[in-house]
């Protein structure tokens, strides 16, 4: 198989200044190609959906505009609250929670990999936390802080709000799961570098924050990204906890008016905030890739 | 273990026996690397050692950098002892810069951010200043069009001369060059050398692990033969590549004849 005229030209391998092209491969008649083959599998997927027996039925239920914008809307009126506006407390959960993650799996991932034989019972202990967040269902651990907490009737901490608690859950869920991509990331800067920084006469912890963090960061930013997704859409189980959040508020909808075109609202409000972010995550890749390649040729 | 940390870097002493060396023995888990090394180099001396891989080259020199903590015996500089409990380490490796076979530059750093890291970091120098002295030293080199650039658009041997940089930034009196022409092509090497040799004119003390036997003949006034860990023979090169006396000498520069290499 030879490449044709329409292929890649020979050591570009598709490639532009953004990275692999994932569509349009090179040239314009792949790009005829390619767009002819989107429209008909988009055409066919369409079809499927429109043509089959339930369709009229589903597209009411789950698809209706009316209930759409009256969901989005809301009324407290009429008992129920507005999707729209409920999304921005999965939003400041969000942000909440992943400052605190970032900080707190950092800091697990450090303990893990120390050599200190004094940290040696926290290693162990933190260890035990991973294994044990990693493995307990989330909402498990939302029911557990939620419910258990406040039952504690202690001063301040059990009088906090469900929002609280969900934050309380997602951090110590994924605190375990992020620090086990830092961890990776520690160990993918090679020992050189630190026998290299320590050789300078730079201390281990100025090494570490100059040296090595950087590097390890860098190397799993889109590990990190891909699970700051997940988080984004895991604030949606706070909602058990009563929480008025997107999908809490999109059930109140369904089950005050036996539509279920809430969920679709609640769905799209959630992608809205996903895509720009794993939109962001291709764009630092690409930003540090480009600036490590600036510069005059060797 | 006082002078060398009251004075700080440049003040070392201009004279006498800058390294001294005595029993030093390092094993890495039943592997027993250094079987007992003595060595003493003298201030502006330059020594290279020479062997077979796996002889104790590089070992020895990270023991002197102390990347390895010794097993038994002790070294010190100026006739201050750097081994054992209570030394300043941080404070030692400012006096011994170390430069490696694979450059280890930093790749997330501009070539003159990896120069200015330690200098503004460890010696607390001013941003401004370090970058001044950074860009004299790439002057020097022949490298300060390149500043701006991450490590990875240099070529092998301009990587190994910004490392040779980073380390005289840190203006150390005692050079450990560990085989720093070994992981270049061929063509790339001249250039490296090349500054060697002018940190060498300069009177830098130099301890130099190395398979470039022409380049050691050339810039070293005593050259040491390591083998299995000790140090087999040490005289100046004319002596030693010419008449070795020991057997093992013999051997392994027959070897290296009939590889063309010396």
């Amino acid at each position: 198989m030879s490449l044709g005229a329409g292929g890649p030209a020979p050591g570009s391998f598709g490639t532009t200044g953004r990275g692999p092209r994932l569509l349009s491969g090179g040239g314009p008649r792949a790009t005829v190609i390619s767009t002819a083959s989107t429209v008909v599998v988009l055409a066919a997927l369409l079809a499927v959906f429109l043509l089959a027996p339930g369709s009229a039925q589903v597209r009411h239920t789950f698809f209706n505009p009316a209930d759409m914008w009256q969901a989005f809307l809301g009324d407290p009126k009429k008992g129920y609250y507005s999707v729209g506006a409920a999304i921005w407390l999965n939003i400041r959960m969000f942000l909440a929670a992943e400052v605190l993650i970032l900080v707190v799996a950092l800091v697990i991932a450090l303990i893990r990999l120390s050599t200190s034989p004094v940290a040696f019972p926290f290693r162990v202990l933190s260890m035990i936390y991973v294994d044990f967040f990693r493995g307990v269902p989330l909402l498990l651990v939302i029911l557990a802080i939620g419910f258990g907490v406040p039952a504690l009737r202690l001063p301040f901490v059990s009088a906090q709000s469900a929002a609280v608690y969900g934050v309380a859950a997602l951090v110590l869920s994924y605190s375990a799961y992020v620090s086990e991509v830092y961890r990776a990331g520690l160990n993918s800067v090679h020992q050189s570098q630190v026998a290299a920084a320590r050789s300078l006469g730079l201390s281990q912890a100025t090494a570490l924050r100059h040296v090595i963090l950087p590097q390890a960061v860098r190397n799993v930013i889109p590990p990190l990204l891909n699970d700051f997704i997940s988080l984004q859409k895991d604030t949606a189980l706070v909602g058990v906890l009563g929480a008025i959040e997107a999908n809490e508020a999109a059930q109140i909808y369904s089950s005050t008016v036996f539509n279920y075109s809430s969920y679709a609202v609640a769905a799209i409000l959630f992608l809205i905030l996903t895509i720009p972010l794993a939109r962001f995550t291709d764009r630092v890749i690409d930003r540090d890739r480009r600036r490590r390649l600036a510069g005059s040729a060797p | 273990m006082t002078a060398l940390g009251g004075t700080g870097p440049g003040a070392a002493p201009a004279e006498g026996e800058a390294i001294g060396i005595e029993d030093l023995h390092k094993s890495f888990g039943a592997n027993e690397v250094l079987r007992g090394i003595d060595l003493s180099v003298a201030t502006h001396e330059v020594v290279c050692l020479i062997g077979a891989s796996g002889s104790g080259k590089s070992t020895l020199l990270r023991c002197l950098n102390l990347l390895e903590p010794v097993d038994a015996g002790r070294i010190s500089l100026w006739g201050q002892q750097i081994t054992g409990a209570g030394v300043n380490q941080n404070l030692v490796r400012q006096y011994v810069g170390i430069v490696f076979q694979s450059f280890n530059l930093f790749p997330h750093l501009s070539v003159l951010r990896n120069i200015t890291l330690a200098p503004v970091k460890v010696r607390k120098e001013s941003r401004a200043r370090a970058e001044q002295e950074a860009r004299a030293l790439l002057d020097r080199f022949g490298l300060l069009d390149k500043e701006a650039d991450y490590p990875d658009r240099l070529s092998g041997g301009q990587q190994q001369r910004v490392a040779i940089v980073r380390a005289l930034a840190m203006r150390p009196q005692i050079m450990l060059l560990d085989e720093v022409t070994s992981a270049l092509d061929p063509e790339l090497v001249a250039e490296v050398l090349d500054v060697i040799r002018e940190l060498a004119a300069t009177g830098m003390t130099m301890l130099i692990a190395t398979h470039e036997m022409g380049f050691a003949r050339d810039i070293a006034s005593r050259v040491c033969f390591l083998a299995d860990g000790r140090i087999v023979e040490v005289a100046p090169p004319s002596e030693l590549f010419t008449q070795p006396k020991d057997e093992r000498t013999q051997r392994f520069l027959r070897r290296i004849v009939e590889a063309g290499r010396l």
